[in-house]
C-alpha cells in the first residue's frame, strides 16, 4: 500500500476495536513487534463469543481451555491497555495520526483496587438474568462476566443494582466507588483495526420456529451454554420445560442465514460445522442414547479437515442429516415436545422432537452504522465492512484495518487468520515507529545466591476473607516459621496489591531472603507478578514458588476449616521443600537476523514478501518456476466481478521485483535448511545450477497447490471434457462456443483417497457458469453437485446463477452421474431427485470442477523443515483453531494453498498473518526464551533417538560428539514439557524447575506429616 | 475411631487439569480435602518412577489429571503419559500392592464440576480401599520391597525404551518402516513387565544375602524352572553372579547395577 503523504508525525500505536479472539490475537501480534496497544472493548471483559463456546470443531478442543491463556497474556502484556465499557464518539486526522474520542461507561469499582477476589457478588442480595449463559441462569448485580474473564474486574449493573451497599461493606480492598461517573479519553494511534465480530440473528424474528414461545426451542449460542460444563446445567443437556433429559433433539440450520425473505441472502459460513459439532458432543454428555437429526439445505463443510468430521459424525457418532429446509415448528403444549414440519421426496412430513436447536447466523454488530459513520467506512449491502477480493483487510478508508466476522462471516481460524492478517497491515503504515511508544522493564543486576544457604521467605495471602475466612492464617504463618530453611513468614491482607510487592522487595533484602514463596491463588494468573517483585528485589526469577491455597483450599473446602488449615499447611510444608532446592535457571538469549525466506512465489508468498519488506526486512523469495505468479496466472476473472486478477497479478509482481529488499530468485530450489528460530542458514539452488548459501531469521511455507487431473468422466480421452481452468481460459480468450454444457463437482475431491472438500471448485462452477449465461443466456448450463458450497457472501452469486437459470441438480455418492460417447454424441446420464427419474442431456462441453490437490513439493519440504503434512499432504499447522499460519516449531510459519485450498482473498488474509507472525520475531533484535528446558546429561545419554522422536518441537536434534551420538537440546525451541525426560530411557534428561528431585521432594514432605 | 482419612497425591498439568481445578474454587464447589496438588507443566511429565516412589512413602492414592485428548498444550504429552500409566498399572498389578489407587484422567480447563466430582469420587475409592499397606508407623516390608523392585524396574532402560518407543512402533513405523499392531506390542510389553519385574525382584533379595532357585522361586511365586530362565537372563545382563555352591545347590548373589 502506497504511504500516504503526511506532514503530521506517524504514532507507534495501534487501536484494536473490539476484544473477541480476532481483536485478542492482532493484539498480542501488534504488542509482540513493537507497538502500542489499546484495545477497546464495549462490555467489561474480553473474549468475545468464543468465551461462551463449550467445545470447537474440527478437533473437539475445549474452548476456554484454548483461549485463556490467551486472555491471560493479553491481560498481562506491557505493551497492551485494555479499556472495557469503552465506544468510540469521534475520529480525527489520516492514516498514521489518528485522534479517537472514546466514552467509558462507570464500572463503579476502582479498577486499581479491585483483585476479583469476588467476594462482593457472593453476597450480593440481587439476582440478574446471566447473559454470558444466554439468560439460562443467574448473577448478581454486582459481576464478572465469566470466571476467566480479563480484566478480572468486577463491574455494578447500575440498572439493576439497589444499592443496599453490602458490596462496599464487605471489599476489603475498598474497590466500591457508588458514585463513580462515566469518562471520556482521547487516544492517539496511527491506525485502526476493527474487530467488533458479529451479533447472533434474532431467532424470533422466525417466528414460525417458534423461539421464544416454545420454551424447548433454543438458540445454537444457548445450546453452547447448555452443553459446557461451567454452564447452567453443568455440562448435562436438559430441556428447560421441565428438567428432563432429551432423547430426541432436532438441529435447524440455516436460520437467519441464506433468507431472502428476511434480507439475509449471504450464508454464515459456520452454522453447518458448529451445528455437526453440537449433535456430537450432544451425544457424548448425554447419558442415555440421544438421537441427533440435523436438518440442512447444503451441508457447508468446506474448511480444513471438515469433511472428515462430517463422515465421522454420519458413521461413527450416529447423527442423522436430513437434507431440508424445515418449515415450521408447532408445540405439544401437554408435553413440551415439538413437531417439526419439512418436506422430504416432495413430500410434507411432521416429526416429533423433544428439544429443537436453531443454528442461527451471524449479523453485523449492533449500532455497525452509527460506528461506520464516526470512522468514516463503507459497509456493504448486508451491513457488514466493506472489503475487496485483493485487498480484504483494508477499509474503504485508509489506515482503518477490518477482521474477524464483521469483515464477513466466518469461523474462528478464518479469523485468527484475518487477525494477523489486520494486524500486518496495521503495522505497515507505522513501521518507522515501531518501539516508539513502548516500554521495556529494566531490572536490577542478579545476586549470586549459588554458595548460600537457602534462606525462604513466605507471603500467606488472607486475600480479604476469601482464604482468611476459612484457612486459619497466622496459623499457617506460624507454622511456616518452624519449617526447614524458612526464616521469615507473615500475613498479608492481599498479597497482590501494590503496596504488598513493595513490601515483599523490602524484606527480601532485609532478610536476606534466597527462595520466596507465596501461598494465595493460582499460578496461571499471580505468577508472572511475583517473579517479576523478586526479580526486582535481585533474585532469579525461578527462585520464587507458588501454592494455591484459594481456589484449590479455602474456596473448596468453605464448610472444614480445620482440614482446610491442615491441608494449607501441608501444601506451604511441601512447596517449601521444593523451594529448598530450586536453582536459577537462565533466560537463554537468542540473536536474531532479520531476514525472511519464503519458499512460494504465488500470490501468497508474494504478498509475505512485501508486508516484511514493508516492515523492513530483507527477504528471499524463492519461486521454482520461471516465473512468479503460481495458481493465480490460471485465474482469468473474479466471481465478485469487480478487480482484474491479471491486473492484479502484474501489479503484483512488480512490486515485488522493484523491491529492493526482496531478492527474488526463480527457476530455484530451497535444498536445505539447518539451524532454529531466529538463526537459519539455507541453501538455494539456482537456475544456473549454483547453490547460495543464505543466513535467515525466520522461514514461511507459501508453495501453493495445484490442480487435479482427473481420470474419471472420460478426461484425456475425449477433447469435450475439459477442467474448469481450461474451461476459463477458453472464455477468457473468446473461443468457448456451446449451446449445453454440463458441470460435474467434486472431482477428486470427497472421495475415499481425498475424503476432504476442496473448497474454490463450487465458486469457481458459479463464476463460470455466469459467465457463459452473460455471453449467451440461452446456453443450458447444468451443474451437478453433492453439496453448493457457496459460504459467506458467495451465496449470493449461487442465487444468482439459479435466477439467470443455471441449472442445479444433487447427486448422492450412490448413484453418481455418467458420461459416456455414444457414436461420437457426448451423453450424460443422472438422476433428478425431483422428478425422480433418470435424465439424459447431449452437452457439447462437459467441465470437470477438478479438485485443488496438494503441491507434490510438500513432501520433500516438510521433511526438510521438519514440520507434519495432513494425511491429505497439506501442511498441518500448530493448531487448527488459534494457531492457522505457525508451525508448532517455532520460526517456521505457513500461508495459503500450502495449507489447505482457499480463495484469493483468504490466500491474502494468510499470508498478511505469516508475516505479522514472522514479524513478532524478526523485530527483535534478540529473543529471551522461556528457563524451564530440558538437560542433557551427556555422559547418560546413549543416543537412542527417542527423545528426538518425541519432541513435537523439533527441540531435540542428534549430535556427533566423541564419535557418539548424543541428543542435544536446541533451548531456544525448548517449550519445558518434560515429555523427553520422562521417556528418556536412561534419564539423562532433566527439567530445570521440575526436577524429578524437586517434583520426589515437594510430595514426600507432603506424606511426612501423614507418616508420623 | 477416627475415620480414615486418606492422603492422595494429585499431579496436574498447569493448562487443563489444573485450569480445571482453579474453576471448581471459583465455582465453589466443595470436594474432599484429602488431595494434594502438585502442579506440573504437562501430565506427561510424571515419570512412571514417580507415582512409584510417591506410593513408597506412604501415600493411599495417586492421581494424574491431565488435559483431554486433543487438547495437550504440548500436543501430545497426555497420551504418553495414558501409555506410561497403562504399564505402571500392569506393573503395579504384579506387586501385590492395588492398581486401583493409581488413577490418570483428563479434566479440561471448563470443568470445574467435573474435576470435584473425579477428586471426589477417587477419595471415596480409596477410603473403600483403605489405608495404603505403605502408610503409618508399620508398613508392609513385602510390599515395600515389591514397589522397590517395581521402581527400579521402571527406571531399567529395558522397560523405559519401549514406553518410550511405544507410540513410535505402534503409531507411526519402526526402523523398517513398519508398523507393530498394537495387540503384539501390547503382548510384548506385558512379558518385559513381568520380566523385569520378577528380575528387579530377584536382584533385590538376593542383594540382601545369597539364595538358590528354590527358595527364589517360593519367595516370588514362580516355578524354580522359571526362576531359572530370569537368573540366565540376568547373568547375561550382569545384573546376578553364582555366588557359591551348597551341596548341589548353587547360590546366587546380585551385582551392583550401574
Amino acid at each position: 500500500m502506497p504511504e500516504e503523504k503526511t506532514d503530521r508525525k506517524k504514532i507507534g500505536a495501534v487501536l484494536v476495536v473490539g476484544g473477541g479472539v480476532a481483536g485478542i490475537q492482532a493484539s498480542l501480534d501488534l504488542a509482540d513487534s513493537g507497538f502500542k496497544v489499546y484495545l477497546i472493548d464495549q462490555g467489561p471483559s474480553i473474549g468475545g463469543v468464543m468465551a461462551q463456546l463449550d467445545k470447537t470443531f474440527p478437533t473437539n478442543d475445549c474452548s476456554m481451555c484454548i483461549l485463556s491463556p490467551k486472555l491471560v497474556a493479553t491481560g498481562r502484556h506491557p505493551n497492551v491497555t485494555i479499556l472495557t465499557n469503552a465506544e468510540i464518539t469521534g475520529l480525527n486526522g489520516k492514516a498514521g495520526n489518528f485522534e479517537v474520542k472514546l466514552r467509558r461507561k462507570s464500572r463503579y469499582i476502582i479498577e486499581d483496587k479491585c483483585n476479583g477476589c469476588g467476594i462482593c457478588a457472593q453476597k450480593c442480595p440481587i439476582e440478574v438474568v446471566d447473559m454470558y449463559n444466554e439468560g439460562l441462569g443467574k448473577r448478581s448485580a454486582i459481576y464478572v462476566e465469566y470466571p476467566q474473564a480479563v480484566p478480572l474486574k468486577y463491574m455494578i449493573d447500575r440498572e439493576k443494582c439497589i444499592g443496599c451497599g453490602t458490596c462496599q461493606e464487605i471489599c476489603k480492598a475498598n474497590a466500591i466507588q457508588y458514585d463513580q461517573e462515566g469518562s471520556e479519553a482521547t487516544l492517539e494511534v496511527g491506525s485502526i483495526i476493527l474487530a467488533p465480530g458479529f451479533e447472533p440473528f434474532d431467532a424470533t424474528l422466525k417466528s414460525e420456529y417458534g423461539y421464544g414461545r416454545f420454551p424447548n426451542v433454543v438458540t445454537s449460542i444457548e445450546f453452547e451454554r447448555i452443553l459446557s460444563a461451567s454452564g447452567p446445567y453443568g455440562g448435562l443437556v436438559l430441556r428447560p420445560s421441565d428438567g428432563e433429559i432429551p432423547k430426541k433433539i432436532a438441529f435447524v440450520q440455516c436460520v437467519g442465514s441464506r433468507d431472502f425473505q428476511i434480507g439475509n441472502n449471504y450464508c454464515s459460513a459456520a452454522c453447518c460445522m458448529y451445528g455437526m459439532k453440537e449433535a456430537v458432543i450432544a451425544k457424548e454428555h448425554t447419558p442415555s442414547k440421544l438421537d441427533a437429526t440435523i436438518f440442512y439445505m447444503d451441508m457447508r463443510a468446506y474448511g480444513k479437515e471438515f469433511d472428515a468430521y462430517y463422515e465421522r459424525a454420519q458413521g461413527e457418532w450416529g447423527v442423522r442429516f436430513v437434507r431440508s429446509r424445515v418449515a415450521g415448528v408447532t408445540e405439544d403444549p401437554k408435553t413440551g415436545n415439538l413437531f417439526v414440519h419439512y418436506v422430504e421426496d416432495e413430500t410434507p412430513r411432521t416429526e416429533e422432537f423433544d428439544m429443537v436447536v436453531l443454528s442461527i447466523g451471524m449479523q453485523p454488530p449492533k449500532n455497525v452504522e452509527k460506528l461506520a459513520e464516526r470512522l468514516g467506512i463503507r459497509l456493504n449491502k448486508y451491513k457488514f465492512c466493506e472489503t475487496e477480493t485483493f485487498s480484504p483487510m483494508e477499509t474503504s478508508k485508509p489506515g482503518v484495518f477490518v477482521c474477524g466476522a464483521f469483515a464477513a462471516p466466518k469461523d474462528i481460524p478464518e479469523s485468527v487468520a484475518q487477525a494477523s492478517g489486520a494486524a500486518a497491515k496495521a503495522m505497515g503504515i507505522i513501521a518507522s515507529e515501531r518501539g516508539t511508544q513502548v516500554t521495556s522493564k529494566e531490572y536490577p543486576p542478579e545476586k549470586d545466591v549459588s554458595k548460600e544457604e537457602p534462606r525462604i521467605g513466605v507471603f500467606v495471602c488472607h486475600c480479604g476473607i476469601n482464604i482468611g475466612g476459612v484457612v486459619n492464617v497466622p496459623e499457617v504463618v506460624k507454622y511456616a516459621k518452624t519449617l526447614p530453611n524458612v526464616v521469615y513468614a507473615e500475613a498479608n491482607l492481599y498479597t497482590c496489591s501494590q503496596d504488598t510487592q513493595k513490601l515483599i522487595r523490602e524484606k527480601i533484602i532485609d532478610n536476606k531472603l534466597n527462595r520466596v514463596i507465596v501461598a494465595s491463588c493460582t499460578p496461571r494468573t499471580h505468577e508472572p507478578l511475583f517473579k517479576e517483585t523478586v526479580q526486582e528485589a535481585g533474585l532469579n526469577p525461578y527462585l520464587f514458588e507458588m501454592t494455591n491455597i484459594r481456589d484449590q483450599c479455602s474456596w473448596v473446602h468453605m464448610h472444614e476449616h480445620e482440614k482446610a488449615t491442615e491441608k494449607a499447611k501441608d501444601l506451604v510444608r511441601s512447596i517449601a521443600a521444593k523451594a529448598k532446592l530450586l536453582k536459577p535457571l537462565e533466560k537463554p538469549i537468542i540473536n536474531v537476523t532479520p531476514v525472511g525466506l519464503i519458499i512460494g512465489g504465488g500470490v501468497s508468498g508474494m504478498t509475505a514478501a512485501l508486508e516484511l519488506a514493508g516492515q523492513g526486512f530483507e527477504v528471499h523469495l524463492v519461486e521454482r518456476e520461471e516465473e512468479l505468479g503460481g495458481h493465480l496466472r490460471k485465474i482469468q476473472y473474479l466471481l465478485e466481478k469487480k478487480d482484474d486478477p491479471k491486473k492484479k497479478l502484474d501489479s503484483l509482481v512488480k512490486s515485488v521485483m522493484e523491491n529492493d529488499r526482496i531478492h527474488v530468485y526463480t527457476g530455484a530450489e530451497v535444498v536445505d535448511v539447518y539451524g532454529f528460530v531466529g538463526n537459519f542458514k539455507s541453501k538455494i539452488r539456482q537456475q544456473n545450477g549454483k547453490e547460495k548459501e543464505i543466513e535467515h531469521g525466520i522461514v514461511i511455507v507459501a508453495t501453493g497447490a495445484v490442480e487435479y487431473k482427473p481420470t474419471e468422466y472420460l478426461y484425456g480421452k475425449d477433447t469435450r471434457i475439459i477442467t474448469q481452468h481450461e474451461l476459463e481460459e477458453k472464455i477468457a480468450k473468446g473461443t468457448f462456443k456451446a449451446k449445453n454444457v454440463v458441470m460435474i463437482q467434486c472431482v477428486g475431491a470427497r472421495n475415499e483417497e481425498r475424503p476432504n472438500c476442496a473448497r474454490i471448485c463450487c465458486g469457481q462452477a458459479i463464476k463460470n457458469a455466469l459467465k457463459i449465461k452473460e455471453a449467451s443466456p440461452e446456453t443450458e448450463v447444468y451443474i451437478l453437485y453433492k453439496d453448493m458450497r457457496a459460504y459467506g457472501f458467495k451465496e449470493d452469486y449461487y442465487r444468482e446463477a439459479a435466477m439467470k437459470g443455471v441449472i442445479f441438480i444433487n447427486y448422492e455418492d450412490e448413484r453418481k452421474p455418467q458420461v459416456a460417447d455414444e457414436n461420437g454424441k457426448l451423453k450424460v446420464t443422472f438422476w433428478e431427485p425431483v422428478i425422480k427419474e433418470e435424465v439424459e442431456v447431449e452437452p457439447d462441453v462437459v467441465v470437470l470442477s477438478a479438485a485443488t490437490v496438494p503441491n507434490p513439493d510438500n513432501k520433500h519440504v516438510a521433511e526438510m523443515l521438519k514440520v507434519p503434512l495432513t494425511k491429505d499432504g497439506f501442511f498441518l499447522e500448530a493448531h487448527m483453531k488459534l494457531r492457522p499460519v505457525d508451525f508448532a516449531t517455532d520460526g517456521i510459519f505457513l500461508c495459503g494453498m500450502a495449507h489447505s485450498p482457499k480463495y484469493i482473498e483468504e490466500s491474502i488474509a494468510q499470508a498478511c498473518a505469516a508475516a505479522a507472525r514472522a514479524t513478532t520475531i524478526l523485530s527483535k533484535k534478540s529473543l529471551e526464551m522461556e528457563g524451564i528446558v530440558a538437560n542433557v546429561s551427556e555422559d547418560l545419554c546413549s543416543g537412542c533417538r527417542i527423545c528426538e522422536y518425541l519432541c513435537p518441537y523439533g527441540a531435540v536434534e542428534m549430535k556427533d560428539k566423541d564419535g557418539k551420538t548424543l541428543a542435544h537440546v536446541i533451548e531456544a525451541l525448548c517449550k519445558g514439557c518434560g515429555a523427553c525426560g520422562t521417556a528418556c530411557p536412561t534419564k539423562a534428561i532433566t527439567m530445570g524447575h521440575f526436577t524429578t528431585e524437586e517434583i520426589l521432594a515437594q510430595v514426600k514432605a507432603t506424606l511426612l506429616e501423614a507418616k508420623a | 475411631m477416627v475415620e480414615f482419612e486418606p492422603k492422595i497425591i494429585g499431579f496436574l498439568c498447569n493448562w487443563c487439569s489444573y485450569a480445571g481445578a482453579d474453576l471448581a474454587g471459583v465455582s465453589r464447589i466443595q470436594y474432599p480435602s484429602n488431595i494434594r496438588v502438585v502442579r506440573v507443566m504437562c501430565s506427561g511429565r510424571i515419570d512412571p518412577i514417580i507415582p512409584l516412589e510417591v506410593f513408597m512413602h506412604g501415600a493411599d492414592g495417586v492421581i494424574v489429571l491431565g488435559c483431554h485428548p486433543g487438547d495437550c498444550h504440548y500436543s501430545e504429552g497426555n497420551l504418553y503419559e495414558e501409555r506410561k500409566i497403562k504399564m505402571l498399572k500392569k506393573l503395579l498389578a504384579l506387586t501385590g500392592f492395588e492398581p486401583d489407587r493409581l488413577r490418570l484422567e483428563w479434566v479440561s480447563a471448563s470443568e470445574g464440576q467435573r474435576f470435584a466430582e473425579v477428586v471426589t469420587e477417587f477419595t471415596e475409592q480409596i477410603k473403600k480401599l483403605g489405608p495404603s499397606p505403605l502408610s503409618g508407623k508399620k508398613p508392609d516390608d513385602r510390599i515395600l520391597e515389591n514397589l522397590q523392585a517395581a521402581t527400579n524396574a521402571a527406571s531399567d532402560f529395558r522397560l523405559r525404551v519401549l514406553v518410550g518407543g511405544e507410540r513410535e512402533l505402534t503409531e507411526k513405523c519402526n526402523v523398517y518402516e513398519e508398523k507393530i499392531p498394537q495387540e503384539e506390542f501390547d503382548s510384548l510389553l506385558e512379558e518385559v513387565v513381568k520380566a523385569e519385574y520378577v528380575r528387579h525382584k530377584i536382584h533385590l533379595l538376593t542383594r540382601a544375602q545369597p539364595l538358590s532357585v528354590r527358595a527364589l522361586a517360593g519367595a516370588v511365586e514362580m516355578k524354580p524352572a522359571d526362576v531359572l530362565d530370569q537368573i540366565v537372563a540376568m547373568r547375561r545382563r550382569n545384573m546376578i553372579a553364582l555366588d557359591h555352591v551348597e551341596g548341589t545347590t548353587p547360590f546366587y548373589k546380585a551385582l551392583e547395577v550401574k
